[in-house]
């Protein structure tokens, strides 16, 4: 059967083309290195800034005029007050008082409410769009929850500031018009398109085979989600959280507006706070340059920075280990 | 199997499986298709494919690549169904019920009929849990039976005494072979009435493809199997019944030793001896 279409290839190449010696690297080698240049810059600045904002806030360390008024210990210790011990963040006050723990506070509340909004609502979201919504409904979902994040943050902070605060006010009837609730809420909006566009990456990452077999074996489409892809999504979804959060704690423009700016250490949600983006913002523009205030506030943006590197590095660690759990790393 | 079902499938049998075949007349029929014809967006890929599946009995379906031997395997258990753009017509029968019906819940077919794909895909869940995942679904709580019912599905899987000490592990961690019998124990789990296979030994090394087929020889006797191969060996092996598709119609079924000794058809015959495929 095979002898009767036996037909003759003749294979005619170029000499050159059978050489084994290395061709043309000189391209190939500028490439190469204009690659690795521009990804050095990007760690470089990265690397710098955080070098500069340490040198700024390294006085509060080292120089003994700043420890007159201020040092690294004194930033998280009660403060004398007139009546009592106090956290109190008044830096210019006639005896200046930086304690920054109302910051942290405040940051950390305002972002909690963000994620508790933004989290479920991103999520679920991500799994209409990759889970139940047609191609027609996905092209509009889509596009329309990934524009959010073009919206300037002073936009939507204004939005906070005029429709939200009312809203929440007749809502929840709280006392101060603008507070953590209203900000948070704001925020969620800035995160809202990250977590669920990182979400629904993760979704549609999941192997079509995954679905099938949950079909096949009688699931149910809300089964097959909940049981299948959503666990087998979770290492995604966290990673998404956790963009969330970094950007949430990170958000400047909209807690300035919103959030009615008093640093007050106070764990509820219906009285105002100053994040310490929004303190940095404020203050940064006023203050003398190398005083100790000044020396604060880069302190201040040291730690915004720790903090988001430090979350981001457990993070990792943790998305990691559901990802190993799952079997779909070694 | 109520004692109404039964006397209603012995009336109707012989009628039905006497004009397919002599030999395994006294088998009851299990399911039955009927003038089925599928479409995906308007273009047909099986056109009146009329077949009946004997109980504990393996049906093979052969036939070269895009004959539509898989789309009439997923459209037994109404894989099909979530496929965009898909068309059925014609007729499908579970002991005598119809799974196409209107009031039919799809849901409710796939947990009798089970099915087990050409590449294994263990879900990325424990071991343990791969298998009890259709119980879970169904409801199944009680742990005892849980541990009972996966330890009696991996040992119909022949793979109990591989994985015995490390269920905790992920499915995805064992090799091509045993993810592939994790695959069928998962599908064993829920005990099916039928184990729809479309070549599950395709992507497998000749060791782990005799395993599986020693596998399909002793479930045989407690389900009903239909496989689809592109391995006319495994097909003469592991089956009683054969059938034959090509662009898209059942061309020929009958006994397995029938259809590689003396087919009927003259495409088949071309087809069995390797003139085309």
């Amino acid at each position: 059967m095979a002898s009767q279409t036996t037909t003759r290839i003749r294979i005619t190449r170029e000499r050159s083309s059978r050489s084994l010696r290395r061709q043309g690297g000189l391209g190939e080698r500028f490439i190469e290195l204009a690659i690795r240049a521009v990804a050095l810059v990007s760690i470089a600045s990265i690397l710098l800034i955080l070098l500069f904002v340490g040198k700024e806030a390294l006085p509060l360390i080292t120089s003994g005029e700043v420890h007159r008024e201020v040092t690294l210990g004194s930033m998280f210790a009660p403060i004398q007050t007139a009546n009592d011990m106090a956290y109190v963040w008044q830096p210019v006050s006639e005896t200046p008082k930086y304690n920054v723990l109302p910051l942290i506070v405040g940051s950390l509340k305002v972002t909690l409410v963000a994620l508790v909004f933004a989290v479920p609502l991103s999520v679920g979201a991500a799994v209409y769009v990759s889970e139940y919504a047609g191609p027609r409904a996905r092209e509009i979902v889509k596009p329309a929850i990934e524009l959010l994040a073009g919206i300037p943050s002073v936009v939507v902070g204004f939005f906070a500031l005029i429709v939200l605060a009312s809203w929440v006010q007749k809502v929840f009837t709280t006392e101060h018009r603008l507070n953590s609730l209203v900000a948070g809420l704001g925020l969620s909006f800035a995160i809202c398109p990250i977590v669920f566009s990182v979400s629904e990456d993760a979704l549609r990452a999941v192997p079509r085979s995954y679905r099938e077999a949950a079909l096949a074996m009688g699931s149910t489409r809300a089964q097959t989600v909940l049981k299948v892809v959503l666990p087998a999504a979770a290492p995604g979804i966290a990673a998404a959280i956790v963009l969330g959060f970094g950007r949430a704690i990170g958000e400047t423009m909209i807690v300035v507006i919103a959030s009615g700016n008093a640093a007050l250490l106070d764990f509820s949600l219906d009285r105002s706070a100053r994040t310490i983006t929004a303190t940095i913002a404020q203050e940064l523009g006023e203050v003398v340059v190398g005083s100790p205030h000044y020396s604060v506030l880069f302190a201040l943006g040291a730690m915004l920075f720790l903090a988001t590197f430090v979350v981001n590095f457990f993070g990792e660690r943790i998305v990691h280990g559901m990802r190993r759990r799952l079997g779909t790393v070694s | 199997m109520t004692a109404t079902e039964l006397t209603l499938q012995a009336t109707r049998m012989p009628a039905v499986v006497a004009a397919t075949s002599p030999t395994v007349q006294a088998v009851p029929l299990k399911m039955r298709a009927r003038d089925l014809t599928v479409g995906y967006s308007g273009k047909v890929a099986i056109q009146d494919v009329s077949i009946d599946v004997n109980q504990n009995v393996v049906l093979a379906l052969i036939g070269p690549s895009g004959c539509g031997k898989s789309t009439f395997l997923r459209s037994l258990n109404r894989m099909n169904d979530t496929v965009p753009g898909v068309s059925v017509s014609g007729h499908v029968e579970l002991d005598g019920e119809p799974i196409y019906g209107p009031e039919v819940d799809p849901v409710l077919v796939r947990r009798r009929v089970g099915m087990v794909f050409q590449r294994s895909n263990p879900f990325p869940k424990s071991i343990f849990e791969n298998v009890a995942y259709g119980l879970r679904i169904a409801g199944v709580r009680d742990r005892a039976v849980l541990a009972e019912r996966v330890e009696r599905a991996l040992r119909h899987a022949a793979l109990w005494d591989e994985v015995k000490d490390r269920l905790q592990e992920s499915g995805l961690r064992l090799s091509g072979g045993q993810q592939q019998r994790l695959c069928i124990a998962r599908a064993l789990a829920v005990e099916p009435e039928v184990l729809l296979m479309d070549e599950p030994a395709s992507a497998l090394d000749p060791i782990a493809t005799a395993k599986i087929e020693d596998l399909i020889a002793h479930l045989r006797s407690e389900l009903t199997i239909v496989i689809v191969t592109h391995n006319m060996q495994q097909a003469a092996r592991v089956s009683q019944r054969t059938g034959f598709f090509y662009m898209g119609r059942l061309v020929e079924v009958g006994d397995t030793t029938t259809i590689f000794t003396r087919p009927k058809e003259r495409e088949t015959e071309d087809y069995i001896t390797g003139r085309f495929g």
